[in-house]
């Protein structure tokens, strides 16, 4: 399933337009984005939670080549899944 | 940031009554926790990916006393954020 195949199932679960349920979707995804952007943790209970993480520079080592390289420090996102879902996905259903 | 949040985000922004607006932000994460769970997986552009994927059985250790334990096959939610997501996290 990608975005469109998201929304369309929203309008369809919940009689919304195409139009409204791809607001609803896109908006939710802007707020995520938002928040992860200004380092903030976003919490939903049964699915998951997402938190950035920083890192220091450190010297990193291209695989190819064997050179050494300095890595600069970085932020990455990281989802951890709830409770209910990640019981749901071993369960397969 | 939690879902009232984005139930009022909704509510402000798209015209619909609260009681519309956190009826379609739980249907949002309800279509992805089914398809979740029906082991397919979701790809939100510019955002990332959420897959599931089969965890082979393997021998662990049980941290606290040592002893050995088999861990059984399972399945597991993964994620991997879009370059555009980590991008703009470092902008």
């Amino acid at each position: 399933m990608n975005k469109s195949g998201l929304i369309e199932e929203l309008s369809r679960r919940e009689n919304l337009t195409e139009k409204k349920a791809a607001e609803v979707v896109n908006l939710i995804l802007k707020g995520f984005v938002e928040e992860l952007k200004k380092g903030g943790r976003i919490e939903i209970r049964g699915f998951g939670s997402f938190v950035v993480r920083s890192y220091n520079s450190y010297t990193g080592r291209n695989p190819k080549t064997g050179k050494n390289i300095e890595v600069a420090p970085k932020k990455l996102p990281f989802f951890k899944v709830g409770k209910e879902l990640k019981e749901r996905v071993d369960k397969g259903e | 940031m939690t879902k009232i949040d984005i139930i009022q985000d909704v509510y402000e922004k798209l015209g619909l009554t609260k009681r519309e607006s956190a009826q379609v932000v739980e249907s949002v994460f309800e279509i992805m926790k089914d398809n979740l769970a029906k082991g397919e997986k979701i790809k939100i552009s510019g955002f990332g990916n959420f897959v599931v994927k089969e965890k082979k059985p393997r021998r662990g250790r049980n941290p606290q006393t040592g002893e050995e334990i088999q861990i059984s096959a399972r399945r597991v939610l993964t994620f991997k954020s879009s370059q555009v997501l980590r991008k703009a996290l470092n902008a």
